[in-house]
């Protein structure tokens, strides 16, 4: 691994006072599960790693009425152990089983992983399909940036070098909705070839009221069909406008191709699990949403 | 070039206390390798895919070899060394897996043994599917799989409702 300067702060101030001051230089480690891996292959060279585990105060999952907050000392288990996420955000919940393996889990935090901004990871696209804001803290104060604006490229977010990632927080679950997340991976744990994170809300007639299409594995970023979602909007919720829905988006997205598979193998995918997760959270809507 | 960047380091080891101070760069499985000894941690992949460095961190599984050893400072870290039983035999989940031959060449058994350790501490009472998936983090070159499930399956039985502390 190359050398590095490794600062571990205390306060939030003093992580955005060494970002300040390092930017461009410096790397946030958070859970380590995507950074160390980059920094063994020597695919990133920091002069200056800020570890934020210790910092108290970032540790917070809690539900309220702004919605579900995660802080950016938040691991994956925390979450996935908490009964609140199944209730005050349900698919964040059901993203947790396919995020890398357990021991992963136990150590990669929920925000490291939106900063990461990894196209193929789950969390990104559930961030995008929610509508999530990401809270960023810098020496000069603090920003809150929509999930639509955040993801900008791959492996690239908008957050400023100067800026640390303190939090996110996701949208209250309105009632009636529904949710999904299915992938289809070579083998359990691994990236997804492609994956959904889908919402439903359905009104009182069960016609589809809003529809959130978010896929991971199928560009630079989390990609959102919004040509799909649309064709949706007010139909009965069933298997014909599911099936026009998963149409549009074999015909619509744009995934890129590789040796694990072509992209028009995984353009097809995308259609079946459009099927697949639009009838899992319709039914979930129908059910009432909320876990 | 300039001095390397060491900084003090205190965990806890197999119920040892253990004070170093160590090079940023080194990971956790490092430093348990060469500075500690506990060479029963294995590292093959070296970027947390195939599971042979797994530990116990405080508890849970964790990837020695994705965690820079000061992340574990303050913290209580068990290695494979700490399974066997204090006369030296074989805890139940080791003779368990010895039993059913779940391991060929055993480069990858401390990664599979500290997983299984820690995750049925939490869930003792796992189906083989959900075993399997469970151990999809782990890999043996030798692709001896259903044997180490099978092992994990007679763990469980040989264990009943035991207290975890009996693993």
């Amino acid at each position: 691994m190359p050398a590095f300067c490794y600062h571990r702060p205390d306060t939030v101030e003093e992580a955005a006072g060494l970002l300040a001051e390092y930017g461009a230089d410096a790397k946030v480690l958070a859970g380590g599960q995507s950074l160390v891996p980059l920094l063994a292959l020597r695919l990133s060279h920091p002069e200056h790693l800020v570890d934020i585990g210790r910092i108290a105060g970032l540790e917070a999952v809690a539900a309220g009425p702004d919605g579900f907050t995660v802080g950016a000392g938040v691991r994956h288990a925390a979450v996935e152990r908490s009964p609140e996420a199944g209730r005050a955000a349900p698919l964040v919940a059901a993203a947790m089983p396919h995020i890398g393996h357990r021991a992963i889990r136990n150590r990669g935090t929920v925000c490291g992983s939106l900063a990461h901004a990894d196209p193929a990871a789950e969390l990104p696209a559930v961030a995008l399909a929610t509508g999530a804001e990401l809270v960023a803290r810098s020496s000069t104060g603090e920003r809150v940036i929509p999930a639509a604006d955040f993801f900008v490229g791959y492996l690239t977010s908008a957050l400023d070098e100067t800026e640390l990632l303190t939090a996110v927080r996701f949208p209250p679950w309105p009632p009636s909705t529904g949710w999904s997340v299915q992938e289809v991976s070579r083998r359990h744990g691994d990236y997804a070839l492609v994956g959904l994170a889908a919402v439903v809300a359905l009104d009182a007639g069960g016609r589809v009221e809003r529809a959130a299409l978010s896929f991971f594995g199928a560009g630079a970023t989390p990609v959102r069909v919004g040509e799909a979602e649309r064709v949706l909007a007010g139909q009965p919720a069933g298997a014909a406008a599911f099936a026009e829905a998963a149409a549009v988006v074999t015909a619509t997205i744009d995934p890129p191709g590789d040796n694990h598979a072509t992209a028009a193998y995984r353009a097809h995918v995308a259609g079946v699990l459009t099927r697949r997760c639009l009838a899992e959270a319709a039914d979930r809507a129908r059910a009432g949403g909320g876990a | 070039m300039t001095a390397p960047d060491r900084h003090p380091l205190s965990m806890t080891v197999n119920g040892r206390p253990v004070d170093l101070v160590v090079e940023s760069r080194r990971t956790l499985a490092e430093v348990l390798r060469e500075d500690l000894g506990l060479t029963g941690t294995h590292l093959a992949c070296e970027h947390g895919v195939c599971g042979a460095c797994t530990v116990a961190l405080d508890g849970w599984a964790a990837r020695s070899c994705l965690m820079l050893a000061l992340q574990a400072d303050g913290c209580s870290v068990a290695t494979v060394e700490s399974l066997c039983l204090d006369d030296g035999d074989l805890s139940p989940l080791q003779q368990a897996m010895a039993d059913s031959h779940s391991f060929q060449c055993a480069f990858c058994a401390p990664g599979f043994l500290m997983t299984v350790h820690c995750l049925l501490a939490e869930r003792p009472d796992l189906t083989r599917a959900e075993i399997r998936e469970e151990l999809s983090g782990n890999l043996c070159r030798c692709t001896g799989y259903q044997s180490i499930v099978d092992g994990v399956e007679a763990a469980i039985a040989a264990l009943g409702h035991a207290h975890p502390s009996a693993l």
